[in-house]
């Protein structure tokens, strides 16, 4: 019997304790996570720092119920969801993770739309509903008119924002993103950031992992890691870098 | 210099690499050549042992059977105008004949007794191969019947009077009394009938569709078998100047054949002749069954290889991309590409028409057991400079039709795309993507990978088509042969077991192939899929479904395709069809072998770690 699914009466949205993630055995041995412990509370936005292979996207990744711990716990929304079965961590994903990847990850064949409608089509949304759905969210973050283009056909920063109303698709408990930005030129970026900005604004709990200074000054929260564990958390006060808009070398 | 030895490297490196691929690849390429090396050794198989057959037992030109008036024996003018007659120069007979019942080894059968003399005939004299010629007291039996019913010289066998009891549609033959046992003298071979299991059926003495083998016994014994003198037919074995001419004399004297029954009144029927040239092409008739069905089958396995080799080849593009970036960026030319990528192929297609050329030279005697009724038989030696050559072109033809739009477009690719290994995006089909968006995720999921990649799903469905067309000619065949008893029924049957499993078995591989090449293409799709919530179930359901519903097309196609191909393949007779539940249960069958063979390719595509190639697509 595992106690340890048995849910919290009070506490965040999304906890993890001594988490821990290794690749391969022996000499080979790599210690990707190293005993972290995190918890993130509704409607907060946590951003995460740190060099090239310090564990960032790795840990993402654990949250979100894509990997697998080495050892510790997950839980989301007081389940423990790091011992759950396949099916059912695809049923969380589907419910409460929404990600947003680095490389946007849409798919080729799919028009922008089709990509948005997606994830509720898997959780068995009907199609006319899913279709509309998509198509507001589309217009949510600016690209109503181009919901029937192709990716192909999209900038880097379009692409994003689809990613990001894909991921918003079936109203996520947490958004999970992986360096949003990492592949966009400056003024991509800025749209990306006023889209996360709104959104941590209507009280969307959001996890960041990126490299940039001027994302993570827009956190409630920074975690610096360094070798798979956390090295420094600094609590920032939502405002003293002022309103995105003013962000020195964003705008035109 | 130098490039061909590169060239050559290359593609040993690259086989060596992937032993598992090349020798699927040889496996498929050599099923369609062995099974061509098969039919074009069973050409020309029966003419030569025929002949070496006719040489030896001074076989006839003409054979006649005159049948005796009632209650005495046959008219002598008709006798005097056969023996007279212009261009005859030699002859024997008359030779007494009769259906009997033959028991030995606990088995029961028809058979043709012939009474004979002692002394040696002029025309026809059969030539013993194990034992004597008749003796009173002794029988020979004609050599492949012999070894049908296992029989050799020293045993006994008994000989009994036929009783043709009419009942249903076919009439009921037995032995009547306690028959007559005879020691055998021994085994015969002769060009005057075909060898068993073929019947010899002089002038209509086949009962039934039983099997007829050929017995020889003293004429006085002979005699014996029955009271009355008109139940024996008189055979005259007749030689003619010019052999060619046989055709022409036998129709000339032999009723037209759409005379009507009795048009001679109360007399006897008028006399039945037949040449030379048909009972070669009788003794041949057996073999040329087995030769048909499996030329064809060859086309089928060759048209099923060129699809293994275009998926094999296909899916390993995808992965020699990155290979063939490497390559430009050295300086590689596209023609160099090109050769590299070819050469590979071209190696294993050689390879494989060797190894289809032995096996099916080592393998084609146990195809003309039936021979053993005359004299030689099939082996290496009827292997041909010609089939070399088409079997080797075969093979080769496989695999360039396969590999050279691949390879040609690989080599066009360019050197960034090639080595960012990003250069077949997927097609888009929107209103396949719009359908599916009404349908069940495992479904959704199916009819959008198998979008993806239109060329690969033609490919599945033209297999599976290919494959259910065989399966339906060959169930077709066999119910023609339903009517069929006897050894040729049963070596047919057998000849088409091997083609349909070797059909199915590439097919099958075919199906696996596809699975996989259609897993590692869509590994993104699918991992993208799962973080967006799909379950593992739905993915390895997806990637089934995109077997699945090819092969329900290509089984839909393959029920017409298959009736149409025994048509082609036997033009001159009906075409028959299979009863009406198995046309209906190839569909679903062909559906449910095809999701049980893509379950485990699917699994092991659908459980690759989600995180780790979608980081991999940031490399």
């Amino acid at each position: 019997m595992n106690t340890g699914d048995s849910p919290l009466r009070v506490g965040p949205v999304l906890r993890a304790h001594g988490l821990e993630k290794e690749y391969g055995q022996g000499a080979g041995l790599v210690r990707a996570l190293d005993g972290v412990d995190l918890e993130v509370a509704s409607g907060e936005t946590l951003a995460v720092m740190g060099p090239s292979g310090c564990g960032k996207s790795t840990l993402l990744h654990l949250l979100g119920g894509l990997e697998r711990p080495s050892a510790g716990e997950v839980w989301l929304e007081g389940r423990r969801i790091d011992r759950v079965s396949e099916k059912a961590l695809a049923r969380v994903r589907r419910r409460a993770i929404g990600f947003v990847f680095q490389a946007f990850h849409l798919m080729d064949e799919l028009t922008a739309v089709e990509n948005v409608e997606m994830p509720a089509l898997l959780a068995g949304r009907a199609p006319r509903a899913a279709r509309r759905q998509a198509a507001e969210l589309l217009e949510q973050v600016g690209l109503a008119d181009r919901a029937e283009h192709l990716p192909s056909a999209l900038s880097g920063g379009e692409c994003q924002r689809v990613a990001i109303a894909r991921a918003l698709s079936n109203e996520p408990l947490v958004l999970l993103a992986d360096e949003p930005t990492g592949n966009l030129d400056s003024a991509a970026t800025l749209d990306v950031l006023r889209l996360l900005d709104s959104l941590r604004s209507a009280g969307q709990t959001l996890l960041i992992v990126t490299h940039d200074d001027r994302i993570a000054a827009t956190a409630d929260r920074l975690i610096s890691m360094r070798d798979g564990a956390f090295v420094e958390e600094t609590r920032l006060t939502h405002g003293t870098t002022g309103p995105l808009s003013e962000l020195a070398g964003l705008e035109g | 210099m130098g490039r061909v030895l590169l060239v050559c490297r290359l593609a040993a490196r690259d086989l060596r690499r992937r032993p598992t691929e090349a020798v699927l690849l040889l496996l498929a390429i050599m099923a369609a050549t062995t099974t061509l090396t098969l039919g074009l050794v069973l050409r020309g198989v029966i003419d030569k042992p025929y002949q070496s057959t006719r040489e030896a037992t001074d076989g006839p030109d003409v054979i006649a059977a005159l049948f005796p008036r009632i209650g005495g024996g046959v008219d002598p003018a008709e006798v005097k105008a056969l023996t007279d007659a212009p261009g005859v120069v030699a002859y024997s007979g008359p030779y007494p004949v009769a259906g009997a019942v033959l028991e030995a080894n606990g088995r029961t059968v028809v058979a043709q007794a012939q009474g004979r003399d002692t002394a040696v005939a002029q025309v026809d004299q059969p030539k013993p191969t194990k034992g004597g010629w008749v003796r009173p007291g002794g029988l020979v039996l004609e050599a492949a019947f012999a070894e049908a019913l296992d029989i050799s010289p020293g045993d006994r066998v008994t000989l009994k009077p036929i009783d043709v009891a009419a009942s249903g549609t076919q009439p009921s033959v037995q032995g009547r009394g306690p028959g007559r046992s005879f020691r055998v003298a021994g085994v015969a071979v002769t060009a005057a009938t075909p060898p068993y299991p073929e019947p010899a059926c002089l002038a209509n003495l086949c009962q039934g569709d039983a099997d007829t083998g050929v017995v020889w016994l003293t004429r006085k014994e002979a005699l014996s078998l029955y009271p009355q003198r008109d139940s024996f037919i008189d055979v005259w074995n007749l030689k003619l100047a010019d052999p060619a001419t046989a055709p022409a004399f036998a129709a000339e004297r032999n009723p037209p054949p759409d005379a009507p029954e009795g048009a001679r009144g109360s007399g006897p029927p008028p006399p039945l002749l037949e040449a030379w040239q048909d009972i070669r092409d009788a003794s041949a008739n057996l073999v040329d069954n087995q030769r048909r069905a499996l030329l064809t089958g060859a086309w089928l396995l060759a048209f099923l290889a060129v699809a293994s080799v275009a998926v094999l080849v296909g899916g390993r593009m995808a992965d020699q991309l990155r290979r063939v970036g490497l390559l430009k960026a050295v300086g590689g030319t596209p023609g160099l590409i090109a050769a590299v990528l070819l050469a590979e192929y071209v190696a294993v297609a050689l390879v494989a028409a060797a190894a289809g050329l032995m096996v099916g030279s080592l393998t084609a005697p146990l195809l003309t057991e039936a021979s053993a009724g005359l004299l030689g038989s099939a082996g290496p030696r009827t292997v041909t400079l010609s089939t070399i050559g088409l079997v080797t072109a075969l093979a080769l033809a496989v695999a360039v039709a396969a590999t050279l739009v691949p390879a040609v477009r690989a080599a066009r690719t360019s050197t960034v795309l090639a080595l960012a290994d990003s250069a077949r995006p997927p097609r888009r089909t929107g209103w396949l993507i719009a359908l599916s968006a009404h349908l069940p995720v495992p479904l959704l999921l199916g009819l959008r990978v198998a979008a993806r990649r239109p060329r690969r799903t033609v490919l599945a469905v033209v297999s599976i088509a290919i494959t259910v067309s065989g399966i339906v000619a060959a169930l077709a065949a066999h119910a023609d042969l339903d009517g069929s008893n006897g050894v040729s029924a049963d070596r047919m049957d057998q000849v088409l077991l091997v083609i349909t499993i070797t059909l199915i078995a590439l097919a099958a591989v075919n199906a696996i192939f596809v699975t996989w090449a259609t897993a590692l293409d869509a590994r993104r799709s699918s991992a993208l899929a799962r973080a967006l919530g799909a379950t593992p179930q739905q993915v390895s359901a997806g990637l089934s479904a995109a077997q699945v519903l090819p092969a329900l097309a290509g089984a839909l196609l393959g029920i017409p395709g298959g009736l149409e191909l025994i048509a082609v393949a036997d033009p001159d007779a009906a075409t028959p069809s299979p009863p009406l539940w198995q046309l209906l249960a190839v569909v679903p069958g062909t559906v449910l072998v095809i999701a049980g063979l893509t379950v485990i390719p699917a699994r092991i595509g659908a459980r690759r770690p989600t995180a780790q190639i979608l980081q991999s697509e940031l490399a």
